[in-house]
């Protein structure tokens, strides 16, 4: 049998992507316009990382989930109502920005810090996941920096799939070029674990698992520490939204052969 | 003033492929003084292809050890190849291999990371990156105090650097190969046949959940919409790209279009590949999904829905109309 895992998901929150987002610029850097009144989600890509360690977990008996966010407190109340509904975690919560502008390194130090803080860790079982990349920053660096923070040096990103073996050790698939998966085997833990997709659908809200989640997530969010990102040394010249809005030429009652053809001299252009 | 090191990796051939060239183009514009920094199971083949580039140095970290993509071997020698160099500024292609890898060093070294830049342009004599946020939505540009500054440069913004081969001196640059607890085993790939994702192909053909619903007769036509798509694919060699619903649908086991896998999807969760060209189909054209468009040119739609997200200045050309049948017409006029 397996041992267990400790599994600590590094994950924010982020607008919802339905929504239209435009930047300020303000005299301590850019944010978005109404950044506290837009609605929020669980960042997607660490959304999967969350179910995928539930996943783990409870196949590995003995396991445990924290999810670890830094974001502003009272919208990681509000996310967490949803979130919380999916699957057993315990929350580790720090009260800061979630702005896809503040730097990862500090964003780095806050999250390794809070993870060396959880009572009773066994760092030598501990996987930090998280998505690749954030839907705000999409710079796939935090989780790295949160790795060498905690001296592990076993790190894998853009992970769609991990399998046990009956030794342990754990066969990971990576992504890279052309739609192409790289597979690794990692004897054992500690290991930092970058997720996209995944292999799971999103789970049912199930408010039994909300109820016994969010007795602990309470407490967790009145505990968050303010956590401030002074962004040291980072500034920003300009932020703008693309200029390109398309004049769309809409063809209607044209016969599909002709569309074909106009379809078929257009890929042949340079 | 600035001094650069560009870290590339060699290919499994022992060359330096297409986004190593670009950031050479990329650094060399930078104007200060160039270190290339080179890894790889050997370097002897890469070190020729640039060698009339005018860096005034040439390092590498090589040996079986470092011939595959593995994170603590390649921080390990990135990390050592950026100590000797000392450069104020690292630039590297954000290939899967150094994307995984080195915002870990920037970490080591005590500097600072930029990933998907798409733009490095000297201002006063200091670099500025040019990357975008929130899922393509904003362009920054941005500067930076510590050093140093390590920067990845996404594939398709410059040109590769071209040149005379010629013989370079390289400096070799020990490294202890540190203990690792991963073994690299391989490299799984659909095969040759059903490999939709074409990186450098010239057009992207998305395709929507549209080729899953029930058409005007009332039936599903999942099977006519797979020998269209494919036999597209195949004679104009474009690049498949789906909608995240017609992905969700493939990984749900429903009897849709088989070779549609999550590497497939565009936009917000998925992908935002760099194409010249892009052909929508069956696709209503949501913010989410066109995210992922950002790096696509010319745009067209073919959707029944004259309303669609595509006809609100999100493509160039809408065509109202079955997609089957102008795909059934455009695939005879392209075997003919
Ligand atoms: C957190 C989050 C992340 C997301 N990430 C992504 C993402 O990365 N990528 C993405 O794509 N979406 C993403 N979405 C989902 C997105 O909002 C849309 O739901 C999705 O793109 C819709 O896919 P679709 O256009 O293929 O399907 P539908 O909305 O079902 O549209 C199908 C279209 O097909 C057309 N059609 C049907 N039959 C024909 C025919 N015979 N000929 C021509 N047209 C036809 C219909 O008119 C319709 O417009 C995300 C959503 C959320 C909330």
């Amino acid at each position: 049998m397996s041992t267990p895992f400790q599994i600590a998901v590094c994950g924010s929150i982020v607008p919802d992507p339905l929504q239209t987002l435009e930047p300020v610029v303000g005299p301590s850097g850019p944010s978005l316009k109404n950044e506290m009144m837009l609605p929020a989600v669980l960042d997607p890509w660490a959304g999967h990382a969350l179910f995928e360690a539930a996943h783990l977990a409870r196949s590995t008996p003995g396991s445990k989930v924290w999810l670890v966010s830094l974001g502003p407190k009272a919208k990681l109340q509000q996310v967490m109502m949803t979130v919380a509904q999916k699957v057993p975690f315990e929350l580790v919560a720090l009260d800061g920005p979630a702005s896809g502008f503040t730097d990862s390194f500090e964003t780095a130090a806050a999250l390794a810090a809070a993870i060396a803080a959880i009572p009773g860790l066994d760092r030598s079982r501990l996987l930090v996941f998280g998505g690749w990349e954030s839907a705000s920053r999409g710079a796939g660096s935090t989780l790295q920096m949160v790795g060498e923070r905690l001296g592990i040096a076993e790190q894998f990103q853009g992970v769609d799939r991990v399998t046990v073996g009956e030794d342990g050790g754990l066969e990971i698939l990576e992504r890279i070029e052309g739609g192409r998966h790289q597979v690794s085997v990692c004897a054992a833990p500690p290991a930092v674990l970058g997720w996209a997709t995944g292999d799971l659908p999103e789970p049912r809200n199930n408010p039994q698992i909300g109820m016994a989640n969010m007795r602990a997530i309470m407490p967790a969010l009145q505990r968050a520490k303010a956590t401030p990102i002074p962004n040291t040394g980072l500034s920003f010249a300009s932020v703008s939204l693309p200029k390109q809005q398309r004049e769309t030429r809409i063809v209607k009652d044209m016969p599909a052969e002709e569309i074909a053809r106009e379809i078929v001299a257009w890929m042949a252009e340079e | 003033m600035e001094t650069i090191l560009l870290l590339a990796h060699t290919e499994p051939d022992g060359t330096l492929a297409k986004p190593a060239l670009e950031c050479l183009t990329a650094a060399l514009a930078l104007g200060g003084p160039l270190t290339i920094g080179l890894v790889g199971a050997r370097v002897e083949a890469a070190a020729s292809q640039i060698a009339g580039c005018g860096a005034a140095r040439f390092l590498a970290v090589t040996g079986e050890a470092f011939a595959q993509p593995r994170y603590a071997t390649d921080t390990a020698a990135a990390e050592a190849l950026c100590r000797t160099a000392g450069s104020s500024i690292v630039v590297a292609p954000s290939t899967s291999r150094w994307a995984r890898a080195l915002p870990g060093v920037a970490y080591r070294l005590g500097g600072r990371v930029d990933t998907h830049a798409t733009s490095l342009a000297a201002e006063n004599g200091a670099p500025a990156v040019t990357r975008w946020f929130y899922r393509q939505r904003m362009e920054a540009v941005l500067s930076r105090r510590e050093r140093p500054w390590v920067i990845l440069l996404d594939s398709g913004c410059v040109a590769p650097w071209s040149g005379p081969a010629g013989t370079a001196s390289v400096e070799p640059v020990a490294v202890a190969v540190p203990e690792t607890r991963t073994t690299v085993t391989g490299v799984r790939a659909p095969k040759a046949d059903e490999q939709t994702i074409r990186p450098d192909a010239k057009l992207l053909f998305v395709a929507g959940a549209g080729w899953t619903k029930k058409q005007s007769d009332g039936a599903v036509h999942a099977a006519e919409a797979e020998t269209l798509i494919l036999g597209f694919l195949r004679a104009a060699q474009a690049s498949l790209g789906g909608s995240k619903s017609l992905v969700d649908l493939s990984g749900e086991g429903e009897a849709v279009l088989r070779f549609m896998t999550h590497l497939n999807q565009v936009g917000q969760t998925g992908s935002t590949p760099r194409h010249p060209k892009g052909l929508s189909t069956c696709c209503h054209g949501e913010e989410p999904h066109v995210v992922g468009w950002r790096f696509v040119n010319q745009r067209r739609a073919i959707n029944l829905d004259a309303n669609c997200g595509w006809a609100r200045g999100k493509a160039d050309v809408l065509y109202v109309a079955d997609a089957f049948e102008v795909m059934r017409h455009v695939n005879r006029l392209l075997r003919a």
